[in-house]
């Protein structure tokens, strides 16, 4: 019963899904669904906060390697779970939104979790800077040419792409590097990705397929398909 | 099975015969307003009225909307012309008008959305002008919405889905019967015994990144099934892996796989649930915490199978950063290059979700990668013939390539 319970209902949602796109009465079933999801993410959630508290007490109590930052980790989880449960400094009292304007909730949120999370994001532009040399390095024929389409799309992005090909008659304004870069993008590089989704989609036909018949059952925690 | 091939025979007759409009639906109620001007409801005339109002039922949905038509005023003009918007009123049963849309000019349609199908509604549309004067068309006659139990518009998609579909199940039961399939080699699929292996002589642990999305995603699914895998190569070589996940789910399902994979292998006593650890569901948050778990731990190997977004290049230049040996897989088309850039071995789209049947080896799970060959043949064919006809019927104006062209766009059309 443990296999063929989980299956079934994975058998039967998934026929309803796919179904349910054809019969209007039901083409909302999908986001039904989704909020049933979300539901159940919610209560999840608790196994996630909890599991996240577990590991860090044992972190602390027994003094492991860098415990003082799951000090910070602790006081953090606590700070914000307690003033959003009980809209400690909420203008609105316990009967407004935690995320009100003006509120402690609101305020740690853009004043401590935005900036962090902008600082890591930052760190994007010099990644974007080390991983575009290494894969620019003329190294064979394909890193040449992407190296050379990487440098046209770089200039015709910028005012000096325009005033390095202006000069160009209207009858070549093809070659002009911004008109250049944006064939670039609309031509080879959507026909790649196009490819590329082409190929995606029926991927996950494919992998629903298996999951639905019961082919694919490694995500139950079964290894034998 | 075979029950379900005959049920999937029957359906594509069954659909086939409801685009030919042999069913046919009973045609919808349409009701032409009155094109006069109400000039009791006229105040200080200066534009035209809009004439031939039509309210006509929303084709295959749920009895939720309507279609509403008209000929625009013949002041407006796209030069001087004296219409300013147009404002469409609803009466609903017998209540007041309410406004529900301004439309600029030119306009000449709306679809009036979630209505009640036990509801009647009756329509106005104004043209007004620069100095706000209203002229009213007069009101239609009273219109139900009508539901209907099929959407014969996706009689195609679902034809093209039945083919599909019954090419992967033929090709699952064909590797049933012991018909020997051919797979390409998948260069990163291939570096995962040798990425383990790494993992295994250095003495360092195995990072695994799930990607930042719950398991009601598909690359999420994709990259739990792959650990599946993983794991059990893993728990076979006794090496240490590390997974910290964003999601909750996602920790719970991680952690059912592994322990599956420790008990298959004969060592249930080396698996713990520490093994994978919930971090947070904020992106950067999470970023930042495995960036760090990254540059402490020193994983030997790091895979980063699953849904990624603006945290994949910091991730995987992270572990460039740090010599790890990174096997990367997602179906996002923009973080491909990033990972490309980045990661030593990357699965492009679909290899992500072939990946699991790949590693299996099982017949019936390489059976399912070959039923995806007919719909890329599928997708070829169609792109040649539009190509062509869409070249052809521009360049010379052949009806028969128009007509090719038109009907490849009805039958792809989402809608």
């Amino acid at each position: 019963m443990r296999r063929e319970v989980p299956l079934f209902i994975t058998f039967f949602i998934g026929m309803l899904l796919i179904f349910s796109v054809f019969i209007p009465p039901m083409e909302s079933l999908g986001e039904d669904f989704t909020v049933f999801f979300d539901i159940i993410a919610v209560f999840a959630f608790f196994l996630g906060g909890g599991n996240l508290l577990r590991v860090h007490v044992s972190k602390l109590t027994r003094q492991k390697r860098d415990w003082q930052y799951s000090i910070v980790t602790l006081l953090g989880f606590a700070v914000t779970l307690v003033i959003g449960l009980f809209k400690i400094g909420n203008p609105g009292g316990i009967a407004a939104a935690p995320t009100a304007a003006g509120s402690l909730f609101q305020e740690i949120f853009d004043y401590c979790l935005v900036p962090l999370g902008a600082t890591m994001y930052s760190l994007l532009a010099f990644f974007v800077a080390s991983a575009s040399y290494r894969a620019f390095r003329a190294k064979n024929r394909e890193a040449t040419i992407l190296l050379i389409a990487a440098f046209i799309i770089l200039l015709g992005r910028t005012p000096f792409g325009t005033v390095v090909t202006g000069w160009i008659p209207e009858s070549f304004d093809v070659l002009q590097v911004p008109n250049l870069a944006v064939w670039i993008m609309n031509a080879p590089n959507l026909a790649g990705q196009r490819a590329i989704m082409i190929g995606i989609g029926l991927g996950v036909v494919s992998m629903s397929l298996r999951v639905i018949l019961g082919i694919e059952r490694t995500y139950l925690g079964e290894d034998k398909s | 099975m075979r029950l379900l091939i005959h049920t999937t025979l029957f359906l594509s007759v069954f659909i086939f015969i409801g685009s030919s409009r042999i069913f046919s639906v009973e045609p919808s109620p349409q009701v032409q307003a009155d094109t006069l001007v109400n000039t009791a409801d006229t105040v200080g005339v200066s534009v035209a009225p809009v004439t031939s109002l039509l309210v006509d039922d929303y084709k295959y949905d749920n009895g939720e909307q309507l279609n509403l038509s008209w000929v625009p005023s013949i002041d407006d003009q796209l030069i001087d012309g004296k219409v300013s918007v147009y404002r469409v009123y609803r009466i609903t049963n017998d209540s007041t008008r309410e406004l529900i849309a301004e439309l600029p000019p030119g306009s000449n349609s709306f679809t009036d959305k979630n209505l009640n199908r036990h509801d009647t509604y009756r329509y106005i549309v104004a043209a007004v002008s620069a100095s706000d004067d209203e002229v009213l068309s007069t009101t239609t006659e009273p219109v139900q919405p009508q539901r209907e139990w099929i959407n014969f518009r996706r009689g195609y998609l679902f034809l093209l889905a039945l083919i599909i579909g019954g090419a992967v199940i033929y090709y699952i039961q064909s590797a049933r019967r012991g018909k020997k399939l051919f797979v390409r080699k998948i260069a990163g699929l291939e570096a995962v015994d040798e990425a383990i292996g790494r993992a295994t002589e250095m003495g360092r642990p195995i990072l695994y990144i799930p990607g930042i999305l719950d398991m009601d995603d598909v690359q999420t699914l994709a990259a739990i099934t792959i650990l599946g895998r993983v794991a059990h190569q893993i728990a076979d070589y006794d090496t240490k892996i590390r997974m910290p996940v964003s999601r909750s789910l996602v920790m719970t399902a991680a952690r059912e796989t592994i322990k599956t994979a420790y008990q298959t292998a004969g060592r249930p006593d080396q698996y713990s649930d520490d093994m994978v650890s919930y971090v947070t569901d904020e992106q950067f948050g999470y970023v930042a915490a495995v960036d760090g778990i990254m540059v402490r731990e020193k994983p030997a190997t790091v895979f980063l199978l699953g849904a990624f977004f603006a945290e994949s290049l910091i991730l995987a230049e992270t572990g460039n950063s740090i010599g790890a040996i990174q096997i990367a897989g997602t179906a996002r088309p923009a973080q491909l290059p990033f990972f490309i850039a980045a990661c030593d071995f990357t699965l492009i789209g679909e290899e992500l979700f072939a990946a699991s049947a790949y590693l299996s080896g099982e017949p019936k799970a390489l059976g399912s990668l070959k039923g995806q060959d007919v719909g890329k043949a599928i997708a070829m064919i169609v792109i040649l013939v539009g190509v062509i006809a869409v070249t052809i019927g521009n360049a010379w104006d052949v009806k028969f390539m128009n007509d090719v062209k038109d009907m490849l766009t009805t039958i792809f059309s989402t809608q």
